[in-house]
């Protein structure tokens, strides 16, 4: 029956060349604009930490004073040094962290290579198993290195492939801002996007260099990028960041029950109480505890561009469906004769009905076809922009079927008015008429 | 042109028709709002920036040595105006859409409120005539400002500053503001010259109408003076921008140094722009063929089916002129419907995005243009059917199909 119905509706769409082009045409650019847009914002707004991600929290609490002042406003993004240890070293949390970003000099041994600029993390001994971070050799650093300001650095593969050729260099000595660093690891194949820890890098395919403990960083005054915001006038000096009321560092906190969520939603408040009650926070306790996927989308981690351009490609598909309703409708009416030959010799409505629907259908799968080759081009496009994110616009699986789904079922849709208007013709009328 | 006759048709052939007002309606409305943010894209990249863009070239130099900066830059310097082709150096703390921002608020009264943040820039001695700044009132900095002048946690020791005129006109408006005083927080400066419009590190971060809220203080030679610019001829900057971050890499070997002309700074900025705009002018280029061909298939539909139709006008004495005037003011009417609806439509839609996505009011007069090119296409597309339509011979009244 079906293979019939597929027949009838290939004959039909060979017979009308130009036609079933012009449709197949349209769907294919909706579609493939549409998929392009959509694989995009799939691959920016996807968890960086799949499976890991909904325990891990990012606490906020607001030490500012009161100018800008109103009672519904947000805590402040950022932590200062004070909070931010008092916090670390409370250890409350499972496991936690305490980071921020920077550029540092690196002058390798090698003198084939320039001396260059490592962007760089500052953080705690916790990121690496927090995060789960693969490694290829050795390991991150632990308490004690934190404690000491120990000269110690973890890489990534790239760098070690770079500087070392891709041979163990745990052990081995870089050179960071004139100072000798102790190699104790090498990241294995890590590359969470979007870039959730620390966004003012650049929030996608920002990967460092170097991990560097936060206290050595800040012992041999390291360069610290990405925003530090200040309150009260102290200025923003960036060599007594630790004492002037600064917010610049990021901190995460691993919770692995929903009890202990609430509990340290308790401590956070009871901590911002008591500084409140000291007088060192002068507005009321005011505290956030998101988790990572929440707080990737309070900070619209995802560029509003991508969104603009997909609300733009989705109105595109809707005037290339409107467009492929109306060819579809002409043509089906144009058929009129043919339909009223058949009803006479006994198909009924629903045999005309999904006659006609399958030859929207094979409109939709040639379509699709089209849209996926067009979306591939696409994607191609996006990955020649300059934007930080365009290197990760690939398609993946999901996507793949998702973009025939959409095809199928949009042209399907597309058939449902012009399929039932054409098989109600009266066929004695049409007869009459021949 | 009698139009009731045409109005009877189309009431005969409801959903074709209602089709076509619906397509132009939603082209005309994502036209309108892409051709506004195509708008809006190339005011941001053509922002003026009143330096000398196309003269200058910025060496930064990192991880310099702050110890011995005060004969360093001097001596740099003095190597730098060596190299031929080298008209002028100076240094500076950042650059106009370097996206390195140092921001501070500042106001016209002590301890104020501002909801525009301002970029500091640092000038090192004799930065202004290598940007070249165009003063509009009072002076520039002395000898004695700049070699007294220190930061102390990012805030100049010194009295005196340089505001753009943008500021000037926010600050104090109507009134002099050589000699005022531009405060943050509770220290204060002496305004002692206007200069023209210069962008900002980071336009984005400055809030409000602050793309061109800049304050220029003078500096000694510090490590935070980190950009060489250099001012040479047009021709051969490529090859200065390559000798001087060569010569610079030789004096401080530890230091990480880059060098680029001021015109690729600025191109680099504004490069995630000019893609949208191309994605942009796409997206209409191909929504407009696709809805002019639409218009063609189905008007192509309506003239099989009324052959029999024109062939009787012709029999009964209208000319080719009437039968394709009779499809051209149906089009026209069709276009007329969908552009009104599409209009109200794209005003929605703006509405929308300024709340969520921080887009600008759309002018009024991009909805006539958008109307204007989507009545065009109509027209155009409506040209082969209906010249099909004009060639229907009148003998087809006397055939029976």
């Amino acid at each position: 029956m079906l293979a019939y119905y597929l027949d009838l509706a290939v004959h039909s769409l060979k017979r009308h060349r130009m036609l079933t082009a012009l449709m197949v045409l349209a769907i294919a650019l909706g579609i493939g604009a549409s998929m392009t847009t959509l694989t995009v914002l799939h691959v920016l707004s996807g968890d960086p930490l799949p499976g890991r991600s909904g325990s891990i929290y990012y606490p906020q609490i607001d030490p500012q004073d009161m100018k800008d002042y109103t009672p519904s406003v947000e805590p402040p993004a950022q932590l200062t040094w004070t909070d931010g240890m008092y916090l670390l070293h409370s250890k409350r949390a499972t496991r936690q962290a305490l980071m921020t970003g920077g550029m540092v000099p690196l002058q390798p041994a090698q003198s084939s290579f320039d001396p260059f600029h490592a962007s760089a993390l500052y953080t705690t001994a916790d990121f690496f198993p927090m995060f789960a971070v693969p490694f290829e050799y050795g390991s991150g650093w632990g308490a004690a290195e934190d404690d000491s300001k120990a000269r110690v650095v973890v890489i990534t593969s790239q760098l070690n492939d770079k500087l070392f050729g891709g041979r163990n260099s745990v052990g081995q000595i870089v050179r960071l801002q004139e100072k000798d660093f102790r190699i104790v690891g090498v990241l294995g194949d890590w590359h969470p996007n979007p870039h959730f820890y620390e966004w003012y890098m650049g929030s996608y395919a920002s990967d460092e260099d170097v991990y560097v403990p936060l206290t050595t960083s800040r012992d041999l005054l390291m360069e610290h990028d990405g925003s530090v915001d200040c309150w009260g006038n102290t200025g923003g000096d960036p060599s007594r960041l630790e004492t002037i009321n600064c917010m610049w560092l990021q901190f995460w906190v691993q919770l692995d029950s929903p009890a202990s969520v609430s509990a340290y939603k308790d401590f956070l408040l009871h901590y911002s109480q008591d500084q409140h009650a000291s007088g060192r926070f002068v507005r009321p306790p005011n505290v956030r505890l998101r988790n990572m996927m929440q707080w990737l989308d309070y900070i619209k981690v995802v560029p509003s561009d991508a969104v603009l351009q997909t609300w733009l490609a989705l109105g595109f598909l809707a005037v290339c469906l409107i467009n492929t309703v109306g060819l579809m409708l002409a043509k089906f009416m144009r058929r009129a004769g043919e339909l009223g030959v058949r009803r006479a010799l006994g198909a009924s409505q629903r045999a005309l009905f999904g006659q006609l629907l399958m030859e929207s259908g094979v409109i939709g799968v040639a379509g699709g076809l089209g849209g996926l080759l067009l979306a591939l081009f696409g994607l191609w496009l996006v990955r020649q922009q300059p934007a930080d994110y365009a290197k990760l616009a690939h398609m993946d699986t999901t996507m793949l079927l998702a973009t025939f789904a959409l095809a199928v079922s949009a042209s399907l849709l597309a058939g449902l008015l012009p399929a039932w208007r054409a098989c109600r013709v009266a066929p004695a009328l049409q007869l009459k008429a021949n | 042109m009698e139009i009731r006759p045409i109005l009877a048709s189309l009431r005969r052939h409801r959903i074709p028709a209602f089709l076509i007002v619906l397509e132009i309606a939603l082209a005309c409305a994502v036209l309108c709002n892409a051709v506004f943010m195509i708008g809006q894209r190339m005011a941001d990249i053509h922002m003026s920036n009143a330096i000398d863009e196309q003269s200058i070239s910025v060496i930064t130099l990192n991880g310099a040595d702050p110890d011995h900066s005060a004969s360093d830059i001097p001596r740099n310097l003095a190597a730098l105006r060596n190299i031929a082709g080298v008209e002028d150096v100076a240094t500076i703390t950042s650059m106009p859409l370097d996206t390195n921002a140092a921001l501070n608020s500042f106001t016209a009264a002590p301890n104020g409120k501002s909801q525009v943040n301002s970029s500091e820039y640092f000038l090192g001695s004799g930065a202004e005539k290598v940007l070249g700044l165009h003063l509009l009132q009072g002076r520039y900095f002395n000898a004695t400002e700049y070699s007294d002048s220190d930061l102390r946690g990012f805030q100049s020791t010194g009295h005196v500053v340089l505001i753009t005129q943008s500021d000037a006109q926010r600050l104090w408006p109507g009134q002099n503001p050589l000699g005022k005083q531009l405060y943050s927080g509770e220290t204060g400066w002496t305004v002692i010259g206007v200069i023209d419009d210069v962008l900002a590190q980071e336009p984005a971060f400055n809030g409000g109408d602050g793309s061109h809220s800049s304050v220029f203080f003078p500096l000694h030679p510090r490590v935070e003076l980190n950009d060489y610019i250099l001012r040479s001829n047009g021709q051969d900057r490529d090859r200065v921008v390559q000798k001087a971050a060569q010569l610079l890499g030789d004096l401080e070997p530890g230091a990480v140094v880059e060098g680029r002309t001021y015109a690729a700074m600025r191109d680099t900025y504004f490069a995630n722009n000019r893609s949208m705009v191309w994605m942009l002018l796409l997206v209409c280029v191909v929504m407009l063929a696709v809805t002019a061909f639409g218009i063609v298939g189905l008007t192509s539909f309506w003239v099989g089916q009324r052959r029999r139709q024109i062939g009787i006008r012709r029999a009964v004495g209208a000319t080719r002129g009437h039968i394709m005037h009779y499809f051209q003011t149906e089009n026209f009417l069709l276009s007329t419907a969908g552009v009104v609806i599409g209009m109200g439509l794209a005003f929605g839609i703006n509405l929308y995005l300024m709340r969520h996505y921080e887009l600008g009011r759309m002018p009024w007069y991009y909805l006539p243009i958008g109307a204007f090119v989507l009545w065009l296409v109509g027209q155009v597309a409506v040209l082969a059917p209906a010249l099909r339509a004009a060639a229907v011979p009148p003998v087809v009244a006397t055939r029976s199909v």
